[in-house]
């Protein structure tokens, strides 16, 4: 077992009829990280995602989580070893309240959640747990409103906050800086920074300067295979990595 | 506060926020008590036997409510529960001689672990896939009833003994059997109350708003899905126990798929995913199939044309309608 790395995968593919959205993809994710997944879009970056969350099954190629395969694992399972995503898009419990949500992920860590004869009163007993983690999101002085009612940006801080309550190991984190204004991208990648410590983030960002600033190692993805590895500056220095970028239409 | 404006579109089915606020708790206190007193009341001025098949449509309608209104899916084969409980609760109190308590038990056992088989072959396909495959099961149960010895094919199990409860009170009296099925009723709404509004029920409530999100916080979906689905034919299986002690028969007809419609319609016309809907709907579809019995084979219609002007004029059902109105729970 290699206990440097906490996720790995070995030829790691997926296609969709006879399209390759992901082949061959070996990845290596460094203990106690952040660890970038970039690349123009349609790169396969969402797919790899949601291939090592078991939200989608592998044609082919294995993956390891702390020396463990985990390949046949369903995808509630991954969470529950500790292993927990977020999603390109923003998602919450728009009918929950914000309190709410993330007692629904205090519930699954702790305790309670298929007691169906005990009264939701119970559940109180996390609301002061619930409650320090939105005061350090600054979402305390929402936390009875339903997130339906919340702004963007706040509504991604909630989807951060609830994926941290359960404490996760490793976080998976889907472009959690995309359609926001400045002072929330600042925001989230300080949050980020901070939930960091400790644990391992695997991040997909289009924002290459949150990229720059935030993680330690960089792979970069182009038509669903590993076009190149490193820090910021070797990757970015890289003509084949210049090359996607332009070819897809970036700059 | 707007917790509970159910203009939000995601509110289409179902009520919004799980967690009760205290003073929607004290609604809720009062029209269940309201609820008692009229049910202690109606048969002073209705015909009990027709109060109590109310009842019993209610509670397999709210059963039918549990599982549509709370877990977002729409069975087609909750007839195959009723009716299954009617027969093995019919032939439990008939021909083994079991007291009512025993052969409702044994009718709520049936169902609960007809719905764990259907339940576990349904639940892995989304949308009307899973609804026509408990359409499918559910008609596998009516040709089992149509050819098994027990059920009595067309004749059913006629002249069910309602028997003594506990072996001590005599239900055949219309008042004592009128007592004991009130209880349970209230009991039973209770319970489906509490579950809703459970550590479970939480999980169930996020698992209908975004599915994915709470697979990835590590709640097995489909394992939530699936207890739902069991709890809800149970409790369907519970309705067709009691109508079975009510009308001492047990027929073809509680497993034939228009029962399942039944509790479709009545659901619909009350208000899914709201509490006091499916007893509402199991009034008046009751009421009109009573009343209008005299119009013979034009009572469907009837019904037919009183649903489509329901569903066009208040889709959210009565109780839907009239809790957006005055912008609180019911
Ligand atoms: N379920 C699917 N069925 C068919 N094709 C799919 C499916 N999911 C993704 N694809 C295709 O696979 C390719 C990779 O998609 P993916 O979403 O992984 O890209 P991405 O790198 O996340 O892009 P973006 O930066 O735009 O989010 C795309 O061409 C996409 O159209
Ligand atoms: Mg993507």
């Amino acid at each position: 077992m290699d206990g440097e790395h906490i996720l790995e995968t070995e030829g790691l593919s997926k296609s969709f009829g006879g399209f390759a959205a992901v082949s061959d993809v070996g990845l290596r994710v460094k203990r106690g990280t952040i660890h970038a997944l970039i690349g123009p879009n349609g790169a396969g970056k969402t797919t790899c995602f949601n291939l090592l969350t078991k939200f989608l099954a592998p044609t082919a190629g294995s993956i390891r989580y702390n020396g463990r395969d985990i390949t046949r694992t369903n995808a509630a399972g991954i969470a529950q070893l500790g292993l927990v995503r977020s999603f390109q898009i923003s998602a919450v419990f728009l009918h929950l309240t914000v309190l709410e949500n993330v007692r629904v992920a205090l519930q699954r860590q702790r305790g309670a959640s298929f007691d169906f004869w005990r009264s939701e009163k119970v559940l109180k007993r996390y609301d002061a747990a619930a409650m320090a983690l939105l005061e350090e999101f600054g979402l305390a002085e929402v936390a009875h409103r339903e997130a339906t009612e919340l702004s963007y940006g706040r509504k991604r801080a909630l989807e951060l906050a609830t994926t941290l309550a359960l404490e996760p190991e490793m976080m998976l984190l889907d472009e959690p800086m995309a359609g926001m204004g400045h002072e929330d991208i600042a925001r989230i990648a300080g949050l980020i920074r901070k939930a960091a410590a400790g644990r391992t983030i695997l991040m997909v960002e289009h924002n290459l300067s949150v990229v720059a600033d935030l993680s330690d190692r960089i792979t970069v993805l182009a038509r669903g295979k590993v076009l190149a590895e490193g820090d910021y500056a070797a990757v970015s220095a890289d003509p084949r990595v210049i090359e996607a970028y332009i070819g897809a239409g970036h700059a | 506060m707007t917790a509970h404006d159910a203009s939000a579109p995601a509110a289409a089915i179902g009520p919004t926020s799980a967690s009760l606020p205290r003073e929607a708790m004290a609604t809720y206190r009062l029209l269940f008590l309201g609820l008692a007193g009229l049910i202690v009341v109606a048969p002073l001025v209705i015909y009990p036997v027709f109060v109590m098949t109310v009842l019993c449509f209610a509670l397999f309608a709210c059963a039918f409510n549990l599982l549509l209104g709370y877990a977002g899916l729409l069975s087609f084969g909750h007839a195959a529960f009723f009716g299954m409980a009617a027969y093995v609760t019919g032939h439990a109190a008939k021909v083994w001689g079991l007291t009512p308590e025993l052969a409702i038990l044994l009718g709520v056992a049936a169902s609960a672990g007809l719905g764990l088989v259907v339940g576990a072959l349904a639940i892995r396909r989304q949308g009307i896939y899973f609804s026509m495959i408990t359409l499918a099961l559910a008609q596998m149960v009516f040709f089992f009833c149509l050819q098994a010895k027990f059920t009595h094919g067309e004749d059913g199990i006629q002249a069910i003994p309602r028997g003594a409860l506990f072996g001590v009170i005599d239900l055949s009296d219309d008042w004592a059997l009128y007592v004991f099925i009130a209880v349970v009723f209230m009991a039973a709404l209770l319970a489906l109350f509490r579950i809703v509004h459970s550590p479970f029920g939480q999980v169930l409530k996020a698992i209908r708003e975004n599915e994915p999100r709470a697979i990835s916080l590590g709640y097995d979906a489909a394992r939530y899905k699936l207890a739902t689905f069991v709890l809800s034919a149970g409790f369907a299986g519970l309705a067709g126990s009691l109508k079975a002690l009510v009308s001492q028969i047990a027929t073809l007809t509680d497993v034939h798929w228009s029962m399942s419609g039944e509790a479709i319609l009545i659901t619909l016309v009350g208000g899914v995913g709201t509490v006091f809907g499916p007893i509402v709907g199991s009034v008046i579809v009751i009421a009109m199939q009573n009343y209008l019995a005299q119009l013979g084979a034009w009572v469907t219609v009837a019904q037919g044309v009183i649903f489509v002007v329901c569903v066009l004029a208040f889709r959210e059902g009565i109780v839907g309608v009239l809790a957006r109105r005055l912008k609180m729970r019911l």
